[in-house]
């Protein structure tokens, strides 16, 4: 295994990534194809900023009156026959998830793709009592058996090519892979049917949990949801407390805005809607099915106003796609399991250290992730706030004083106007003597250097000029 | 129609030339064009890195020049935008600056879109027979909206020859502070914006934005790739001049 990316700092992190041409090409090549065909499927839909409309006025409805759905929401579920927990943090998730599989007295859990599961580590709390944990979404199968975290939002295995795939299958058992799609699928089928028939308990996430039925929707492209939550007795769902939609009405709504700003899909392959456990009629479903809600820093959010909207995130992943530094980086980079502009904003919010700030400045704030988002968050907005808050804070003595020299020469123009010059003037006879060599060792100006020469100014200032112009007039 | 020109402090010490060129177009569009010279920033470098009394002392220099103005103008998307979208947050808790900036927000307009949007500019008498692309900078198009004015004015330039280039809009990596905290990211950010420029084999490169022409045309230049970069302002200047040049010879 690598080194653990959270020891490095951020610089070192994009560094270690910008050396990694494959995993660049990789993750290129798969956020273009990404957003060219959210492009092409937004714009199939129309009025798509209609849409983001009602998409951020439906989730902020919902955010705002939060207590109250998550109530309608769990006592629906529970009267369907399903068991709630809430949990207020990761280690709190953790045990009830864990005290649920021994009571089944498990021994193989099997996985659908889910981000919050990442976010609370069940997988290891699990294996740590001897309980194996398969994911099964085959993105997440992958980077298991490479021992990594998602690299994407919803494409977990961005990162790497088929080779690697192949490398990684036949550590697990593969014989005479060739490196075509089909035939990697095709081992990963037969291999986690197996699982599928043996798990005695499915983990599921959770896209939307609807108030009205008490049903939990999931959005899946591979049939592996469907075999986690109907084949095992014992169905957990995990979701962030946030999850709410009020009615299956709405669940329409994202049913069109979350495949098409995630993938491009008009729909997603499988949708299903998990309503209570298995009834006695029926003849699959789990016997036992439970939801555990879990807050982890979200009530924090919410009562956080310049960071609520946050919580209107539906994890779609568009913002990644169309971030110009995710694009160059991937997700590993960040040092964290949500990763691009989201989670360069939630993860500082969900654990707040002096790490996890610095992603404030893991981006050029171009506002990509905003124009993207589905339901309008203001991530590069949210990111300003972010660094405010970083430099109330702690910030670098060097810095603060960079800015309040700023302050003071660029509040009054006689001031700046004469300073200016003298640079100017200093600068022309550094030059001179040294041409810019001396000035590109100077701190900041040698970064800039690295990669482009450092531009003169100008022989005299427009303010300069300007007053020559209005003398000849 | 009396407009004061809000150069930037980039443009006034760097590029002195795209503010002359703004007031020749200007003025070749009747505008009565002064430079109240009280004005030095918006405050942005230090809004952005989080230091807002910083931002704030520097961001009412702005306030106290352009009190008396009717309308300003800015040869910058960037500066213009810190201007209407995040004035309004910087002095919320000063109801008096809060005033003066939302007066400036309201007539403070990017360079293209006063162009377009207050004159009316609808045709040019212009002409400017090169191959030129044209890149969107990030503010000017996402916080102002300003999308399709400058296409719109180059479109009504003469023998232009416009060619698309990919992914106009992505950010060329510039951002300000970003460019020399995460330099080798933002060098790589650049690349990929200077490989789409020579995919085009334009001669030209347009924005609308000093930060970021400077960041690709340096970026050009370490990588030895013969495209000029040029402000919207110096291609309409030198396309209107060269029109009327035509015409008197």
């Amino acid at each position: 295994m690598i080194v653990p990316a959270s020891r490095l700092t951020l610089k070192a992190r994009a560094a270690r990534a910008l050396d990694d041409p494959f995993l660049r090409r990789a993750v290129g090549i798969t956020v273009e194809r990404l957003r060219s065909s959210r492009d092409r499927s937004a714009e199939a839909l129309g009025h798509w900023e209609t849409w983001r409309e009602r998409g951020r006025a439906v989730r902020s409805h919902v955010i705002q009156n939060l207590d109250y759905y998550l109530a309608q929401f769990s006592t629906n579920f529970a009267e369907l026959g399903g068991h709630v927990h809430f949990a207020a943090d990761a280690a709190e998730a953790r045990e009830i998830v864990l005290g649920i599989a021994e009571r089944a007295q498990a021994k193989l859990v099997v996985k659908s793709k889910s981000m919050v599961s990442e976010e609370i580590e069940i997988n290891h709390r699990l294996e740590r009592e001897g309980i194996e944990c398969v994911e099964t979404d085959l993105g997440e199968w992958i980077i298991q058996l490479a021992h990594e975290t998602p690299s994407h939002l919803i494409i977990p295995a961005i990162h790497k090519n088929r080779q690697q795939v192949k490398a990684l299958f036949e550590e697990a058992g593969a014989r005479g892979l060739s490196t075509e799609t089909p035939v990697l699928a095709g081992f990963a089928r037969r291999r986690l049917r197996e699982h599928f028939l043996a798990a005695d308990v499915g983990i599921s996430g959770c896209n939307f949990a609807i108030a009205e039925t008490g049903s939990v929707a999931l959005f899946t492209n591979e049939g592996n949801g469907r075999m986690v939550t109907t084949l095992p007795k014992t169905h957990i769902v995990i979701m962030g407390m946030e999850r709410i939609l009020p009615t299956l009405a709405d669940l329409e709504l994202f049913a069109n805005l979350l495949p098409r700003s995630a993938t491009g899909q008009k729909l997603t392959t499988y949708l299903n809607l998990v309503t209570g456990p298995r009834r006695t009629a029926e003849t699959d479903g789990p016997r036992e099915l439970h939801v555990v809600i879990l807050d982890n820093g979200r009530s924090r959010q919410l009562g956080d106003p310049e960071f609520r909207e946050v919580l209107n995130c539906i994890r779609c992943g568009a913002c990644l796609n169309v971030c110009p530094v995710y694009r160059q980086i991937g997700g590993h980079a960040y040092g964290s399991v949500y990763s691009g502009p989201i989670g360069a904003v939630l993860t500082p919010l969900l654990s707040p250290n002096d790490e996890t700030r610095e992603l404030a400045n893991a981006s050029s704030l171009c506002g990509a992730c905003f124009e993207a988002c589905p339901v309008k968050i203001p991530l590069h907005d949210m990111l300003v706030h972010q660094r405010r808050r970083n430099v109330e804070h702690a910030q670098s003595a060097v810095e603060r004083g960079a800015f309040a020299a700023f302050a003071l020469i660029f509040s009054g123009a006689r001031r700046f106007a004469f300073l200016a010059r003298l640079g100017r003037i200093l600068d022309r006879i550094v030059r001179r003597f040294s041409g810019s060599a001396w000035l590109e060792k100077l701190p900041v100006l040698r970064e800039w250097a690295r990669h482009r020469p450092l531009p003169a100014p100008a022989a005299r200032s427009f303010r300069e000029r300007f007053r020559e112009l209005e003398q000849k007039r | 129609m009396k407009v004061s020109l809000f150069i930037t402090c980039l443009a006034d010490q760097m590029f002195p030339e795209v503010g002359l060129s703004a007031v020749r177009v200007l003025r070749r569009f009747g505008c009565e064009v002064d430079f109240p010279e009280a004005q030095v920033c918006c405050g942005q470098p230090a809004f952005n890195s989080g230091y807002r009394d910083e931002a704030r002392s520097v961001a009412r220099t702005l306030l106290d020049a352009f009190e008396a103005s009717e309308h300003v103008v800015s040869p910058s998307g960037s500066c213009t935008g810190m201007i209407h979208h995040y004035y309004e947050e910087l002095f919320r808790d000063e109801p008096e600056a809060l005033a003066l900036a939302r007066r400036l927000r309201d007539k403070t307009r990017e360079f293209s879109q006063f162009l377009r949007q207050v004159l009316g500019i609808e045709q040019l008498a212009a002409r400017f027979p090169e191959s030129v692309t044209y890149h969107a900078s990030c503010h000017g198009s996402r916080l102002l909206g300003a999308k399709r004015e400058p296409l719109e004015l180059l479109n009504m330039v003469e023998g232009i020859e416009l060619r698309e280039l990919p992914r106009c809009e992505d950010c060329c990596g510039f951002g300000g502070t970003f460019s020399v905290k995460l330099s080798d990211l933002s060098a790589a950010m650049a690349d990929e914006k200077v490989t789409n420029i020579e995919s085009t084999g334009a001669r030209y490169l347009v924005g609308t934005d000093m930060g970021c022409l400077m960041n690709i045309a340096g970026r050009m230049r370490r990588r030895r790739v013969e495209v000029e970069a040029l402000h919207l302002a110096e291609l309409l200047d030198r396309a209107l001049a060269n029109a009327e040049g035509a015409k008197t010879s």
